[in-house]
């Protein structure tokens, strides 16, 4: 029943990958082993595609290979299996959570928790920096070598601006994420 | 508007709009749920992030269950995912099916390396608000540039560094107590 490995091979990447949807990959590379229901080039493909559409990267990876392994019931199989894992441990953690909340304990931990939760996503967007407006091309010895793409910066420059000026700050972030695409395809990005 | 069907087209919205991983969806959560909805602050949304790293699953997902099951309990955490993914399910089956060369379509590439340089704007925007609450003093300041190094430039496990992060958190604390009065 291919419905049912479908569901359990991607319940078990959502109960053990720990970390963004990148974490996932090493486990969609042992399903496509394991099974053979798809090669290492398919799923680079699978990633690039996951890369560049909206929705959480692990999900759409997980109805990509659900798809392409069991059409629309196996996508959609796929991503209920592994968003299952989730749901039971925050809602067991959440009610665990609710019980404890205004313990001074629990406010303490958390008083250590949120900077460093804080550090951990100035240091996600310090990776999407590197990777798209530092664009590390080579790295040998002590030397290493950047590509920076100027038409990247002005781009981002501008969105800083407009989030930051008085009169355009309110308006939604997707609207930003809309022109900035359209400056890539003017642009050549 | 029914709060459920909300919960469900709100975050249905949200996954919409996430380029990339779960720190994408920061900014969007932050208009959408915290100045809109208001069904949480900036606090609870580092919150849910401390935990969503150190726990299974993937983060985006995690922070979903966990924002639908502050307002309305079990049902709320699956309408929420469920609405989170939806999206996902509905584009990525339409590409699968049609568009078998889309992400080499220079079109997508261009559009994608726009999106990028934005969204790097975006998330540095979310954290320089999250600062706000979240780094309050100078032990908290130096948690935060510490666990920026360590996970930027040596790549340290997220969930560790959390785990380690609460811990000195409360002993911070306890310590001050002990000290006699020093808790804010």
């Amino acid at each position: 029943m291919i419905y049912l490995r479908l569901f359990y091979e991607f319940f078990k990447a959502g109960l053990f990958a720990v970390g963004g949807g990148l974490a996932t990959v090493p486990f969609l590379q042992n399903i496509g082993a394991s099974t053979g229901w798809f090669s290492a080039a398919d799923l680079a493909n699978m990633i690039a595609v996951s890369e560049s559409t909206p929705g959480p990267m692990g999900v759409n990876m997980a109805t990509y290979v659900g798809f392409t392994v069991g059409g629309v019931p196996g996508a959609v199989v796929a991503t209920l299996g592994l968003i299952c894992p989730s749901i039971i441990v925050i809602v067991i953690v959440a009610s665990v959570l609710d019980r404890f909340r205004g313990n001074k304990y629990v406010e303490y931990v958390f008083y250590g928790l949120r900077p460093a939760s804080t550090g951990l996503i100035a240091a996600a967007c310090w990776g999407v920096v590197v990777i798209s407006l530092l664009h590390i091309t080579g790295v040998s010895g002590m030397q290493v070598t950047l590509e920076v793409s100027w038409a990247m910066w002005l781009v981002a420059a501008a969105v800083y601006l407009f989030t930051h000026w008085e009169g355009t700050k309110k308006l939604h972030p997707v609207l930003w994420i809309a022109l900035s695409a359209l400056a890539g395809i003017v642009f050549q990005l | 508007m029914n709060l459920y069907l909300d919960l469900f087209l709100t975050f249905a919205k949200v996954g919409a709009c996430t380029f990339g991983g779960g720190y994408a969806m920061l900014p969007i959560l932050q208009r959408e749920v915290v100045e809109k909805k208001g069904w949480a602050t900036d606090e609870e949304l580092t919150d849910y992030y401390a935990i969503g790293q150190c726990t299974p699953g993937v983060i985006a997902v995690n922070t979903a269950t966990f924002i639908g099951h502050k307002l309305k309990g079990i049902p709320g955490g699956i309408l929420t995912t469920l609405g989170v993914v939806f999206p996902s399910i509905v584009i990525i089956t339409v590409i699968a099916a049609f568009l078998q060369s889309f992400a080499d379509n220079p079109l997508v590439i261009h559009a994608f390396n726009g999106i990028r340089a934005c969204v790097c704007v975006l998330i540095f925007n979310a954290v320089l608000k999250l600062r706000k609450s979240t780094v309050i003093d100078l032990p908290t300041m130096v948690i935060f540039i510490a666990v920026f190094l360590l996970s930027a430039l040596l790549g340290l496990s997220p969930a560790v560094l959390v785990l380690v992060c609460g811990v000195i958190g409360l002993a911070l604390k306890l310590m001050a107590e002990k000290r006699g009065g020093g808790v804010k």
